[in-house]
């Protein structure tokens, strides 16, 4: 029944708890056999960085990241998704993204979350300010050619 | 008609306004046009899309490349390479 998975998407300035989102997923069903999950965390850059701010897109981040996790259902047979991506000031140490996925076997899992993340770094309409330690406002977060090139691979022959 | 331009990250801090309601003339019809117009209408606009080959840009919410027609957009946000995640 891979066709009737809605992906559970959130955009939102608040935490997240890790294990209630792999419990909302799973809770009172018993034919899942893996969840893979990713969370994103802000570092300190060696303690360089106070926070990072997080601006984005509101609708079309919702809608961008429910383009992607379509995608992802079209082409892993997944049982449940979650995507959860925070915005606003985060400060070292905390969660900023999160992605579930619940799969019957463990490949299926790992990629598709694995997929995801690649896409929403270069796709989802997000952008990284820092504050530095000192007190001062430091610049914006330069996207990595990498990330690209990590989405890049996923794309299939032909495309 | 009236185009809604919506503006993100260094590209609203340059341009210094988040959004804003545009007339655009005619012989505007894709995306690279807009921004080659855009980039004409002062020193803010100029400093934003100096490189306009690394500005992204979405139409109704949906990314499109610079070939794009924009004929019936409603809301077009310009921003730089994402990075979320």
């Amino acid at each position: 029944m891979a066709g009737a998975v809605v992906p559970a998407i959130r955009i939102q300035r608040e935490d997240f708890d890790v294990a209630a989102e792999i419990a909302r997923l799973t809770g009172g069903r018993a034919d899942i056999g893996a969840v893979v999950t990713f969370s994103g965390l802000c570092r300190d850059e060696q303690g360089a960085l106070s926070a990072l701010e997080l601006e984005h897109y509101p609708g079309m981040a919702e809608a961008e990241i429910g383009r992607i996790a379509a995608q992802a259902l079209e082409r892993w047979p997944l049982q449940g998704l979650t995507v959860i991506h925070r915005h606003g000031k985060i400060a070292p140490g905390e969660n900023i993204v999160l992605v579930v996925a619940a799969s019957s076997h463990r490949q299926a899992a790992f990629e598709a979350a694995n997929f995801l993340m690649d896409y929403l770094k270069s796709r989802a309409p997000f952008w990284k300010r820092q504050h530095l330690a000192d007190g001062t406002q430091g610049g914006w977060v330069e996207a990595k050619e990498a990330d690209d090139h990590a989405a890049d691979r996923w794309k299939k022959q032909g495309e | 008609m009236s185009t809604k331009l919506i503006y993100f990250a260094w590209v609203r801090e340059r341009i210094g306004k988040p959004e804003e309601d545009v007339e655009l003339p005619s012989g505007i019809e894709t995306v690279a046009d807009l921004l080659r117009w855009l980039k004409s209408r002062g020193e803010e606009y100029e400093n934003a899309l100096q490189y306009p080959d690394v500005i992204r840009v979405a139409i109704n919410q949906e990314h499109v490349g610079h070939r794009e027609k924009i004929a019936g957009a409603r809301e077009i946000a310009l921003f730089p390479p994402m990075t979320g995640g």
